[in-house]
C-alpha cells in the first residue's frame, strides 16, 4: 500500500506537494492519509479529486481515504460536497459525516463538469448564493452576480473544449484576516484532460520549436490567447477571465503539466511563472477574489 | 420612413434558448449553446422574405457569456456580411443590458466587426469596431430614418460619403432596392 500523507493545510499552496507524492507513489493501491488535514479549501479538494482520479486511471482500483481526526475538516468536507463527487474513485476508512445544511459561505459546492448541462447548471446554481456573498462578503456591486457567473462559465468551459476529460468545479468564501486582512472567494476548477500542452500541441507546437512545454503552452493561451481551434477568432474566454479577475484585484493561476502560470496581485506572493513541478495531467485553475474593503476597514 | 413593405423579424432569444437547448435553461452560456440559437435564428430566416430585417431580443436574457455572444451576435453578424451569405438579411440586436454590452463589444470588436444594437430603454446605437466617420454617417441616417434617391448626395465631405459606402458594405443601414438607403432603426421600428 502507497500511504501518501496530506498536508494539514490542504489549499492552493499544497497542491504542489499532493501532486508530488502522487505521481511518487509506486504501482499498487493507494492510501491517502489525511489524518492531520485541519484545513481544506476547493483548491484541496478538487486537486484531492484530480489525484483520485489519476490514482484510479493508472491502478484501476480506487484509493482509500483515511479521514481528517478534525471533525471540522470532516464537516468542511461533506458541506463542500466532497464525499459524494468521490464517490467510486475513493474508498474511506468509516463513513463520512453527511452534509448539514446551511454554510452559508459555500457558494457552489463540488460540481462535475462533464458535458454542456452541467455549466448552464452551474450558472442557475450561483445565480442566488453568488449575489449574496459577492455584495455582502466582498462588498461588491449587485451587478457583480453576471460577471461572476460569465466568469464561472467560461471556465468551467474551458474543461469540456479542452480537457475532454472530466473535470469539477466549487467555490467557498473565507475569512482572510490573517493573510491579507480581508475576506476572500476562491474558485477552484480542475479536470484530467490533456492539460494545456496537450491541447494546443497540434496547432502550435511547431512554432515554438525546442521551447515546445507545459510553461511555453500556458504562457501561449494565458498571455496570448491561443487556442487549439484553427479559428483565431476563438480563444477570449481565458483572457476575459484575467480581465475580470484584475478589476476585482484577484489573483488567478493555472497549473498544468509541469507549470503554473499566475497573474499575481499586489497582495499575494505566488511567482508568476513556475516550470519543472512534478508531472501532472490534466489542468488546475484557481481564483481568488478579495473584498473591496479590509475586515477592519 | 421605413419601408411601409417591411415587417421586422422579431426573434426572441431567450425563447430560442428555451426551445433550442433544454426548456430549464434561460442564459445564454457555453458555445454549443450559442451555436444552437444561432442555427434556429438561421432556420427562422428561412421563413423570411429577402431581403429581411430581423430583430434579435436579448431582453430575458440575463447571463450572455463570450462564447455564445460569439456565436450569437460575432458569427450571425459575419456570415451575412460575406458574398456568398445565405441570404440577405440585416440585424439589429434589442434589449441589450448593460451587462451585455461588454462581451458583444469584445467578440466583434476580435473580427473587426460592428452591429447595430439597441440597449435596454434607449436609441439605437453601433457596437464593435466602427471610425468616426462611420459612425457619424450613420448617426446621420438614423436620425433622418431615410435618406431617398443617391444618399451620398447627401454628404458633400468625401470622407463621408466613403463612409457611407463602408457602413452599406457593412450592412449597418438598410440600402433600398429602388436607392436610398434606411436606418436600420426605423425598419425595426416597424
Amino acid at each position: 500500500m502507497n500511504v501518501i500523507p496530506l498536508p494539514a493545510g490542504l489549499e492552493r499552496r499544497s497542491v504542489d506537494e499532493l501532486f508530488e507524492s502522487v505521481v511518487a507513489a509506486v504501482d499498487g493501491r493507494a492510501l491517502f492519509d489525511a489524518r492531520h488535514v485541519r484545513f481544506v479549501d476547493p483548491n484541496g479538494m478538487v486537486a484531492l479529486l484530480c489525484a483520485a482520479r489519476y490514482l484510479l486511471d493508472r491502478t484501476g482500483m480506487p484509493a482509500r481515504l483515511q479521514l481528517p481526526e478534525s471533525t471540522d475538516a470532516q464537516s468542511y468536507m461533506a458541506r463542500i460536497g466532497f464525499f459524494a463527487a468521490a464517490e467510486g474513485m475513493l474508498e474511506w476508512d468509516h463513513r463520512p459525516p453527511r452534509a448539514a445544511a446551511g454554510d452559508s459561505n459555500v457558494l457552489l459546492q463540488i460540481t462535475p463538469i462533464t458535458r454542456n448541462a452541467d455549466v448552464h447548471e452551474v450558472v442557475d446554481r450561483v445565480q442566488s448564493a453568488a449575489g449574496a456573498i459577492l455584495s455582502r462578503t466582498l462588498g461588491y456591486p449587485q451587478t457583480a452576480v453576471v460577471p461572476f457567473s460569465v466568469i464561472l462559465s467560461e471556465v468551467c468551459q474551458n474543461v469540456l473544449e479542452h480537457a475532454e476529460a472530466p473535470g469539477w468545479v466549487a467555490a467557498q468564501a473565507y475569512n482572510w484576516q490573517k493573510r491579507i486582512g480581508r475576506h476572500v472567494l476562491v474558485i477552484s476548477v480542475g479536470d484530467m484532460g490533456r492539460g494545456f500542452r496537450g491541447s494546443l500541441a497540434e496547432e502550435h507546437s511547431a512554432r515554438f520549436g525546442e521551447r515546445w512545454g507545459d510553461a511555453t503552452a500556458l504562457e501561449a493561451a494565458f498571455i496570448h490567447g491561443l487556442t487549439r481551434f484553427p479559428d483565431s477568432h476563438r480563444g477570449q474566454g481565458i483572457q476575459q477571465i484575467r480581465k475580470q479577475v484584475r478589476r476585482w484585484n484577484g489573483a488567478i493561476s493555472i497549473r498544468s503539466g509541469t507549470a503554473r502560470i499566475a497573474d499575481v496581485p499586489e497582495w499575494d506572493d505566488a511567482p508568476p511563472l513556475q516550470d519543472h513541478l512534478a508531472p501532472f495531467p490534466g489542468a488546475q485553475i484557481s481564483m481568488i477574489l478579495p473584498s473591496r474593503e479590509p475586515i477592519d476597514g | 420612413m421605413a419601408d411601409a413593405r417591411f415587417d421586422p423579424v422579431r426573434i426572441d432569444v431567450a425563447t430560442l434558448v428555451r426551445r433550442s437547448v433544454a426548456s430549464l435553461y434561460s442564459h445564454l452560456v457555453t458555445r454549443p449553446t450559442g451555436r444552437a440559437v444561432r442555427l434556429a435564428i438561421e432556420s427562422q430566416l428561412l421563413e423570411a422574405g429577402d431581403p429581411s430585417v430581423s430583430v434579435i431580443d436579448f431582453r430575458e436574457v440575463t447571463i450572455l457569456d463570450y462564447s455564445c455572444a460569439d456565436e450569437v451576435v460575432a458569427r450571425l453578424t459575419r456570415a451575412y456580411l460575406s458574398d456568398d451569405r445565405p441570404r440577405d438579411a440585416f440585424f439589429l440586436f434589442r434589449g441589450v443590458q448593460e451587462w451585455h454590452r461588454e462581451p458583444i463589444q469584445v467578440v466583434l470588436d476580435r473580427q473587426s466587426l460592428a452591429a447595430v444594437v439597441q440597449p435596454v430603454e434607449s436609441g439605437v446605437e453601433l457596437a464593435g469596431t466602427v471610425t468616426e466617420a462611420e459612425r457619424d454617417v450613420w448617426l446621420e441616417v438614423e436620425r433622418l430614418g431615410s435618406i431617398e434617391g443617391d444618399p451620398s448626395d447627401h454628404f458633400d465631405d468625401p470622407e463621408a460619403r466613403a463612409a457611407l459606402a463602408r457602413i452599406v458594405e457593412r450592412r449597418l443601414v438598410f440600402p433600398a432596392p429602388g436607392g436610398g438607403v434606411h436606418a436600420l432603426g426605423a425598419l425595426a421600428a416597424g
